[in-house]
């Protein structure tokens, strides 16, 4: 069991002058066993989060915690976090059998009781427990990934992942590039894998009806920043944040109507440019409760929301975030550094 | 491979093998062959022009030249090759050693290859056989350590691309260390299009030996390669000209024969299709229908469209009959899976197939006009003003280095005569009705400066700068955020009511389509298989291909404790399509009927199209129960 907590987190990029701040302070904690959805648009940030996780990103400030451990300083050969790619196409050698690719991340040396593969035979029998795991014939481990199609490809990256034993999986827009009638049976997979295996994961989608089914908790990513956290299906039913609410509104579904929305001076706005975050408030040049809409509430150009948050298990960044309600139950901390303290049976009622 | 193969039965491709087979065939055999004759001394023959005894003459030891010639072949060709060899082993490695090696020391050694590069070869080989000494030895290891820059760039360029690979990164993550990482991703994958510079390279480097050994400090006497035959030849270039043309004639066949192996190695890894062959076939309509344009017509007519494209193992059509009409004001939207053929019917309605494409059509009518017998001139005014497209990618959908206000300005001043004045002025106006802010502004900005929904809101302005009757929309939203997703198709609807342009709306998102149009159609291998108004897709669809897809895709109310609904299996492949219902294989309703004949797209009622033996009759809640299984495991 193992929890991944990002404790204020920044990734920059480039020089001082022009430079690029993908993730600006993240607080976010995926309590162990069970799955955060971190949701936002291009450039809200959230593969650059997965990849600082997994070290292919600089933290340049704040760390990632594995259990109270710094993922920088892990024992060397030693891989708990293992991330899964957008595109099956590119995410696997395509010189390489599927076998052999998933054969590479078996782990060598035994590490706290998990077993060390050395001998060939060993690795032949695992990798033929992985492709059965992922629903795919033992026999395709001969093949090259030319010769599959996309889902099964992303059903042997599922398994190379898990091949390396880790304890947290992050899922980084994994069904985006699918068809859908394929992404359907690669979610139902995680879902299953996720239960059976007990796995913590971080589940990275732009897709909310997507993130909603697999996840116990979403987060809300808006330019680098967490705006919103809560339980799934509470956030997304009763969205707090004006910009989740917009997203909510945004995705479309066969019932309701992405036609029909009030003008609003915001209503064509852009989306915020990460190289350059309007101040105060990242979302105020959108919103549609904020500064451009109502003009008394001009504090949200100026004060930045995410430090007078409330703390409560389900948390937004804004000033006039509507009324949690009855399920207002404040913590004595700020959840999303300390964690969910709710047990995950309570969110899936 | 097949490709290789392919393209060694072009002429070019079977000289530069044979070539280079001889070459090196003649390395092999001829110190064994004429050996002796080379070294006979000939104290009668000193000296001697070319005579049918000795084809290039003698030389002042009355030596056959010709026999040296061919005996030299060895040597020039195995010195080259060895400091290809060289080159290419130290280039390799100082291409790739900044993959492995810590951050500073990469940078180094990717900075000292910068300067080295920035020197000609050749200087490079004098210094170095200066270094080295004079002789062979010297002679090798200067043009092996020339040449390694080179190599060394185009090493660190492939290695560093490979490097950016997701399975890179993967492998990465993975704990595979970076020495493993080079040797089992980065090689393998390098590897071709290096031995492809080599060979090209080998025949530089039989050109530098050439030069070395002819300047006297390649090759020294008793031995002799080409190069020093061609200096002793030279002395005598007005006795006996043959003496120097003679190896002369062999490094430039030589060197030819390596450069033409490594360029066609190069087009046959690089050019994937070699289809001449099929490609002359032109497209007939069957049938030209004459125009009688008014406006109760409707804005584009389809009837029977196909197209196909030629492959490896021959035609393939992926879209095979489609019938549907397109009325003013009215929104279309078409659905299916990738390889569906949806965006070829609309590339296709655009006259955007090209060659070797082929369409065909029963009737193909824009606005009243054959689309596939008008005059070419007439279509292009035409389609210029009257049809808009928007595409998926708005970052290809502009040229980079105009402004936009100009491109838009462009269309107006080609099909309506404007001025560049009056043009540019229409763009601005345009662009402030698609809601671009600011746009007299940004009418003057580059498409880079563009958001990717600003950019496609700038593509149906251009649209808009003729007067559209049809806007083309390939998934227009594709490539965008929800939320901007939401304000390109709320300013597509808008301009429907203003202009009562017909909007052709292409996705694979079966709820954006629904939700935006007013009539869906859905394909699948190439066929429309259902065609039904978007008000009444979730009640009353009964195609079971559109049943299963209005069930796996989850929307926000989708029951988090059952699996999703999948369709196992894949759409059949366009060069191998059954004999009967293409979805057969999938279906779950399918019997021995669907298997062997192909329904045909027939009206079941008032609006409503199906293509199906045995319609879903039940309505609503069905298709999720019973089509759970794992995609693709069998
Ligand atoms: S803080 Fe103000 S601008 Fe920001 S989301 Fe809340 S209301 Fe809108
Ligand atoms: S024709 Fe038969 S196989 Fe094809 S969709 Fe209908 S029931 Fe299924």
């Amino acid at each position: 069991m193992s929890t991944l907590a990002f404790e204020d987190v920044r990734v920059r990029y480039g020089t001082h002058r022009s430079g690029l701040t993908a993730v600006d302070g993240v607080e976010l904690t995926v309590p162990s066993g069970s799955v955060v959805g971190l949701v936002g648009e291009s450039g809200s940030g959230k593969s650059t989060l997965a990849r600082a996780a997994v070290g292919l990103a600089p933290v340049t400030g704040g760390r990632v915690l594995l259990d109270g451990t710094d993922v920088r300083r892990l024992p060397r050969g030693r891989r708990p976090v293992q991330l899964v790619f957008q595109d099956p196409y590119s995410s696997l050698d395509p010189r390489m059998t599927v076998g052999e690719s998933i054969a590479e991340a078996l782990p060598r040396r035994a590490f706290g009781g998990r077993q060390a593969f050395r001998d060939r035979k060993a690795r032949h029998g695992e990798v033929a427990r992985l492709l059965e795991l992922v629903g795919l014939d033992a026999g395709r481990s001969g093949a090259l990934p030319g010769e599959l199609s996309g889902g099964q490809r992303q059903r042997i990256a599922l398994a190379r992942a898990l091949a390396a034993r880790p304890e947290v999986v992050i899922a980084d827009e994994i069904t985006s590039a699918l068809d859908v009638s394929v992404q359907g049976s690669v979610l139902n997979l995680v879902r299953e894998l996720q239960r059976e295996l007990g796995l913590t994961m971080l589940f990275i989608s732009h897709n909310l009806a997507v993130v909603r089914y697999v996840s116990d908790y979403v987060a809300v990513l808006y330019l680098g920043r967490i705006v919103e956290v809560g339980p799934a299906e509470r956030l997304l039913a009763d969205p707090q944040h004006p910009y989740t609410r917009e997203l909510v509104e945004a995705a479309p579904s066969a019932h309701g109507s992405l036609l029909a929305a009030p003008d609003s001076p915001v209503a064509d706005a852009e989306p915020g440019d990460p190289h350059r975050p309007p101040a105060g408030c990242r979302f105020h040049p959108r919103c549609p409760v904020g500064p451009l809409v109502e003009e008394a509430r001009s504090i949200c150009t100026t004060v930045d929301p995410a430090t007078v948050a409330a703390s409560r298990e389900h948390r937004a960044a804004c000033h006039f975030a509507a009324a949690v309600g009855d399920t207002d139950t404040p913590v004595p901390n700020s959840v999303v550094r300390t964690g969910f303290p709710s047990a995950r049976s309570d969110t899936l009622e | 491979m097949r490709r290789l193969r392919a393209l060694l039965r072009t002429p070019l491709g079977v000289c530069a093998v044979v070539l280079l087979l001889l070459v090196l065939a003649l390395a092999v055999a001829a110190p064994l062959v004429w050996g002796a004759q080379a070294t006979a001394v000939d104290t009668d023959a000193i000296q001697q022009g070319p005579s049918g005894a000795h084809l290039l003459g003698t030389d002042a030891l009355g030596r056959d030249l010709f026999a040296r010639t061919l005996v030299a072949t060895r040597l020039s060709i195995g010195l080259a090759l060895l400091a290809m060899l060289i080159g290419v082993t130290v280039g390799t490695l100082l291409g790739t050693a900044p993959a492995v090696l810590p951050r500073r020391a990469g940078r180094v050694i990717v900075a000292v290859v910068n300067i080295a590069v920035a020197f000609p070869g050749l200087l490079l080989a004098l210094f170095f056989a200066v270094v080295f000494g004079v002789g062979t030895t010297g002679a090798v290891l200067a043009i092996g350590f020339a040449t390694a820059p080179g190599f060394a760039r185009v090493a660190q360029t492939l290695s560093a691309s490979v490097a950016g690979r997701d399975y890179v990164a993967a492998a990465r993550i993975a704990g595979v260390g970076r020495l493993r990482v080079l040797v089992r991703h980065v090689l393998p994958n390098i590897a071709e299009p290096l031995v492809v510079n080599a060979t090209i390279g080998a025949g530089a480097a039989l050109l530098s030996f050439a030069g070395l050994s002819f300047l006297g400090i390649g090759v020294q006497a008793p031995s002799y390669d080409w190069g020093r035959l061609l200096g002793d030849g030279l002395n005598r270039i007005y006795t006996n000209p043959a003496a120097a043309l003679g190896p002369g004639v062999a490094v430039v066949v030589a060197g030819l024969a390596f450069n033409l192996c490594g360029e066609t190695i190069a087009a046959a890894l690089g050019h994937r299709t070699p289809l001449r062959r099929l490609l002359s076939r032109t497209s007939a309509p069957a049938a030209p229908v004459p125009a009688g344009a008014d406006d109760t017509d409707p804005v584009l007519r389809v009837e029977g469209l196909s197209v196909r494209f030629p492959t490896a193992v021959g035609w393939a059509e992926p879209v095979r009959g489609v019938t549907f009409t397109l009325g003013a004001g009215e929104a279309v939207g078409v659905v299916g899976e990738s390889g569906s053929g949806k965006s070829l019917t609309a590339l296709a309605a655009a006259r955007l197939i090209e060659r070797p494409g082929v369409v065909a059509a029963d009737r193909l009518e824009f606005a009243g006009r054959p689309l596939l017998s008008a005059p070419e001139r007439e279509l292009r005014t035409l389609l210029g003003t009257s049809l808009a497209m928007v595409f998926q990618d708005p970052t290809t959908s502009f040229n980079p280095t105009r402004r936009i206000g100009r491109q838009l300005a462009e269309v107006a001043q080609e099909h309506q005569g404007l001025g560049r004045r009056g043009a540019l002025a229409r763009a601005v106006e345009r662009l402030a009705q698609v809601r671009v802010p600011a746009p007299a502004k940004r009418a003057h900005q580059y498409p880079h400066e563009f958001s990717g929904g600003m950019r496609q809101r700038a593509m149906i302005g251009m649209g808009l700068m003729g007067t559209p009757r049809l806007i083309i929309a390939d998934e227009p939203t594709t490539a965008l955020d929800v939320t901007v997703q939401r304000q390109v198709l709320r300013l597509l609807d808008q301009v429907r009511r203003d202009t009562a342009a017909a909007v052709l709306l292409i996705s694979h998102d079966i709820a954006v389509v629904t939700q935006t149009c007013d009539r869906v159609l859905v394909m699948y291998a190439g066929r429309i298989v259902e065609d039904l108004p978007a008000a009444e897709l979730t009640e009353r669809a009964r195609h079971p291909y559109t049943r299963a897809l209005l069930a796996v895709v989850p929307d926000l109310a989708a029951d988090r404790d059952r699996p999703l609904g999948v369709i196992a299996g894949r759409p059949p492949e366009p060069t191998a399509l059954p004999a009967g219902c293409a979805f057969a294989q999938r279906c779950r309703y399918a019997t021995d009927e669907c298997r062997s004949a192909d329904p045909q797209l027939t009206p079941v009622g008032d609006d409503h199209r199906l293509a199906c033996w045995h319609p879903v009759t039940d309505s609503g809640a069905d298709t999720t129960d019973a089509r759970i299984s794992v995609e693709g495991s069998r």
